[in-house]
Formats: structure tokens, sequence, C-alpha cells
């Protein structure tokens, strides 16, 4: 399919393109609140990436991807709590005042949110199919309901961060600086992502999206294959989390609210499954989506939900698929 | 005795998410449909219940009002999306009620306000029953409970005895031949969803003067229902029944002792500071213990 790759290849340079001019088009328009939008568009859009991967190669729906998302940002936001109070975190072995550097918080907040998968992953992968994704969901909760019993860390109302990561030579508290600090992040996550799903591993478990059992027959360990992508998710959307946690210089439990779940699984639907590019299109889609019909009307929720519903039955395959003129069977 | 009270409590909490349970997992035992939205039809279920309860000045007639308005739309929702999603994969049904969920919310919130409705118990239902000397317990909780071992004795002679339950028990395993044998299963389906949502609709009626009434109800106890069925194994009425009741009793004790119990063995603060996320983090721990003896929950499906 020669003519349809090079047309791809096109779409994909024309979003990047875009991503890349955004900022002077912003400040040239006098606008650069664009810049802030498009910040979190790209943001969601890494999570929604990284859904992608299990969601649209590995056949696992996950319901419970917020989880990772909020744990990510509040990695960033407890060590960056007690690195301005100066206080020890308390919960650790050693004694750690916790970092503002964004190489130590970034990494970690990708560790914690892997670590934190490959535990729910191994009870969870031990089901399949509708079981899969109420657990998730409810392990999800679970953790939300964890951090809204934390007192320590502001509960319900969420943890104030009284400054951006620091990165040495950058000053992240400027939008323009911050938003291709996060546009990198996410070039980069999509190279690899692409990477690993054409590599052996990522071909293993495209065969089991398709027929599990007889890559189980073939010998593939494929419980062991699902939870390592399911880790590898899990991280990208850490990191979105922890980039969150700097947009918007806030944490709250309220990222890891179950809503927040169903608007990534959304994106990559909207954007196309299994593309990887396209649940960043999603991201976009669905935020502009929701920028748009709030501005009409404060009860935009009433039109979003049905015409989710209406995209769900009517219109498959998703956007970026539409755009590079692929099939859904492709 | 504060622990009888309390364990009242998880068998009235445990009898909601049974009504709850039961319709959900009929509906995914049968249709092999998952149904976010089963939470919406117990927030309708609340809001008419209060609604008509105001306007008729009966609570019963509001339970039944209630009850109809959730099956209505539990029909209605049916027969708009549901049906077309019988064949799609899981989650195509998650998307798309997803999106029922915030339409209905938000619909919710524009025809009845943003501000939670209160109702109170029924007059006859508002004093307290001895149930034992010195132990006062609310009559309306003692009714709750009464109505879940109702409905349950309902659903186990429909299943078991009717011609309705041989179906529901022939759809679920062979679907195929139920339709070859020339019964109509679409109306069987939509009949299964509408007592689903009849169920959902009871459940949000009955906790209406427990709780507040308000957008949002629906979600937190869909969660919880999730848990249930996890734990009973999908499919089965019996499975929803036992876990109900594991999962409520399980939730109201870790949450009336574990604070305690947590400071007799850890210093005040450490203590204070965890009590609150331990406590609902129970039953998740409970789901995970069983998911690890049993993946596929307590009971095997269609065993009811």
């Amino acid at each position: 399919m020669e003519p349809s790759l090079s047309r791809g290849t096109l779409v994909r340079f024309a979003i990047f393109a875009v991503l890349v001019v955004l900022p002077w088009i912003a400040h040239a328009m006098d606008d650069p609140f664009w810049i802030t939008i498009a910040t979190r568009m790209l943001i969601y859009g890494l999570a929604a990436m990284s859904l992608d991967l299990i969601l649209g190669y590995g056949a696992m729906v996950s319901f419970g991807h917020a989880a990772f998302f909020g744990l990510g940002a509040y990695v960033v936001g407890v060590l960056t709590h007690h690195n301005f109070y100066d206080e020890v975190i308390p919960f650790l072995p050693i004694e750690w005042v916790g970092s503002m550097s964004a190489f130590v918080q970034w990494p970690l907040a990708m560790l914690v949110s892997g670590f934190i998968a490959l535990l729910i992953g191994v009870l969870s992968l031990r089901t399949q199919g509708v079981y899969f994704i109420m657990i998730t969901l409810a392990f999800a909760q679970m953790l939300y309901f964890f951090m809204i019993g934390l007192p320590d860390y502001g509960g319900e109302d969420g943890l104030n961060l009284w400054q951006r990561s620091e990165i040495p030579g950058l000053d992240l508290s400027d939008s323009s600086q911050f938003y291709y600090v996060v546009l990198v992040l996410v070039s980069l996550w999509f190279l690899l992502s692409r990477r690993v799903v054409e590599s052996r591993f990522g071909r293993v478990l495209t065969g089991c999206r398709y027929n599990e059992p007889r890559m189980r027959t073939l010998g593939y360990p494929v419980v062991r294959y699902k939870l390592l992508a399911f880790t590898i998710s899990a991280m990208g959307t850490g990191l979105a989390g922890a980039l969150m946690a700097n947009q918007n210089e806030f944490v709250s439990p309220s990222l890891m609210a179950w809503s927040t779940s169903g608007e990534l699984m959304v994106m990559v639907i909207l954007g196309g499954m299994g593309t990887l590019i396209g649940p960043l299109v999603g991201a976009f889609l669905l935020l502009s989506f929701e920028e748009v019909l709030a501005g009409l009307t404060e009860h935009w929720m009433v039109i979003l939900g049905p015409l989710l519903v209406f995209s769900v039955l009517f219109a498959r395959g998703g956007l970026y698929r539409f755009l590079v003129g692929q099939r859904d069977d492709e | 005795m504060l622990f009888l009270e309390q364990l009242l409590n998880g068998v009235q909490l445990g009898m909601m998410l049974f009504l709850m349970a039961a319709g959900l997992t009929l509906i995914f035992g049968i249709m092999h449909l998952i149904n976010l939205a089963h939470g919406s039809l117990y927030m309708v279920g609340a809001y008419f219940t209060a609604t008509v309860t105001v306007m008729s000045g009966s609570f019963a007639i509001g339970l039944f009002g209630g009850c109809v308005a959730a099956a209505c739309c539990g029909v209605l929702i049916e027969l708009l999306a549901m049906r077309h999603l019988y064949h799609r994969d899981h989650l195509d049904q998650v998307l798309a009620t997803f999106g029922i969920i915030l339409t209905a919310n938000e619909a919710t919130k524009m025809i009845f306000g943003p501000q939670a409705l209160f109702l109170n118990p029924p007059d006859w239902l508002s004093e307290t029953v001895q149930i034992l000397p010195d132990t006062p317990y609310p009559a309306y909780r003692l009714f709750v409970i009464i109505s879940g071992i109702v409905v349950a004795l309902f659903l186990r002679h429909l299943i078991t005895h009717t011609r309705l339950g041989m179906l529901i028990r022939a759809g679920a395993t062979h679907r195929e031949m139920v339709t070859a044998l020339g019964f109509n299963i679409s109306l069987l389906f939509t009949v299964v969803f509408a007592l689903g949502a009849g169920l959902a609709g009871l459940a949000g009626g009955l906790a209406g003067p427990l709780l507040a009434i308000e957008v949002g109800m629906g979600e937190q106890i869909l969660i919880l229902t999730f848990v249930v069925i996890i734990i009973g194994g999908i499919g089965s009425v019996k499975g929803a029944l036992v876990a109900g009741l594991l999962v409520g009793i399980v939730d109201t004790l870790s949450r009336a002792f574990l604070p305690t119990l947590l400071k007799t063995m850890l210093p005040t603060a450490s203590a204070d500071a965890l009590a609150g996320s331990v406590s609902s983090m129970a039953i998740y721990i409970v789901m995970a213990l069983v998911l690890i003896v049993r993946p596929e929950g307590l009971y095997r499906a269609y065993g009811t």
C-alpha cells in the first residue's frame, strides 16, 4: 500500500509541523492562552497514546489508566511539596527531602506508575475481557479513594505546587518553553512506542489480540508479554501525569477519577485505535469539542454524550484513519 | 451493641448492592453486554421516587414510580443504543454507555437542578425497632433488608420456576438454539434489560431516604457493584447475593472499626493519617484476594 503510506507520512509531518509553529502563531495572534490549551492537549495525547499501546495493540481494555495519570502527578506533587517545605518524606526508608529536578521527578513518576501497574497487572491479567475492564476500574477507584483519604497531601482538596519542575538552562514556568519540552517528550514517546509496536515484542502482542490461544500454543508466555505492555503503557501515562501536575501546578484526586479513564479511552477511539498518532488527534478533537461546547452552553455534556454514542454506533476506525485514507482492518 | 448495629448496616448496604448487581449480572450473563449506565438507572430511580413521593404523598407509590421510570428508561436505552451493541466488542459498549452516563447526568441536572434532594422515610418506617433489649434499630433499614430478601426470593422463583426464567437460562447458554426454536430473542433481551433496570431503580428508590439524591450517586454505587460482580462471578444471581452481602458487611465494618483498630497498633498520628485510606480500600483487598484464589469469582455463571 505505497500511496497510503506516503499519505500517512504526510499527515504525520503536517501534524508535527503545526505543533512546532503553534506557539509562534499564538504569540502572533496575541493569544498565548492557546499555548496552554495546546499543552493540555499534548499531555492528554501522551496519556492516550500510551493507553493505545495496550488498547489498540494488546486488546487489553484498561478502564483504570487515570490511576497512573494521577500517580505520576502525585509523585511530582509530593516531591515538590516536601522539597519546598524542606521536610523529610515520612514513608521512605531513607531520609530524603524530595527534589525539584525534572530529571528526578519525571523518571520517578514513570517508575512509580510502572511499579503499581505491575502489581495491578499481575492480579488483573489473571482474567480477561469484561472482568479485566471492571477490575482495572476497581483498582483505579481504590487508589482514588486512597488519595482522598490522605489528609497529609490535601485529601480531596488536592495539593498546590508552588513551582514547576526544574531543568537546568530552561524556565518551565514560561508557557512556550514548557510547551516545547512537552512536545519533545511526546515526540520521543511516539518514536519509542512505534519501535515497541514494530519490534518482535509488539508483533507478539498484536498476535495475542487476534488469536491469543494460538500465540500460547506457539509457546509464547502470553501473560508476561501483556504484563510488560501494561507496565510500559502505565509508565507513559505516569509521565503524562507528571507533566499535568506541572501544567496545572496543582494535583488532586480528581485526576484519578473514573471519568478521566473514560475520557482517555474516548480519545483513543475518536482518533483511531492502534495507530499511536490517532489518540493524539483524538485528544485534540475531544478537548476542542469540550472547549467549544462549553462556550456554547453550561450543559455541554448533554450534547457531548449523545455525540459519543453516535460516534461509537456509526463512525468506526477513528479520525486519523480517515485522514490517512486507511481502512479499519489495516 | 454497636457491632450488631453496624453488622445490620452492612447487610442493608449488601442488599442494595445485590439489587444493583443482580440486574447487571443478568444483563451481562445473557447478552454479554457491559452496561456502565446501570448506575444512571439507579439515579433515575432515586429522583423519580423522591418526586413521585412528594407528589402523591405516599412512599409506596413513589417507590413504584421510581421502579417504573427506571424500567422505562432502560427499555428506551436498550431500543436506541444497546440493541446495536450486542455484537460489538466490550470496548464499544463501554464507550457508548459512558456517553449515556454523561448525557443522563447532565439531563438530570437540567431537569431537577444541581442541588441534592432529600427524602424522609415514610411515617410508618421512621421509628426504631428494638431488635434486642436496649438495641434500637431504624425500621427503615430493616425494611430495606426485607425488600432485598423478598427480591432475592422472587428472582429465585422467576429464574428456576417460570417459563421466562427458563428462557433466560437457555438464552444465556444456547442463544442460537433459543432463536431456532422460534423464540423472539430480542424481545427477551428487552425484557431482561427492563427487569435489570427496574431493580436498579428500586435500589435507587430505597437509597433515597438514606442518602442525598444527587447527580453522580449512580457512579459511586456502580463501581461497588462491579466489585460485587467480580467477587460473585459474572452471570450468577446467587453470587451477586453472597458477594453483595460480603462487600456490604466488609465495607461497613471496616469503616466503623478499622480506625480504632489501627490506633491500637500504630502511633496515633499515622493511624489518623491512614485510617480513612485503609478502611476505604478494604473491599478492594477482599476483591484482590478472591481474584488470587478464584479468578472467575466465587460462583459459576448461570448456576442460579
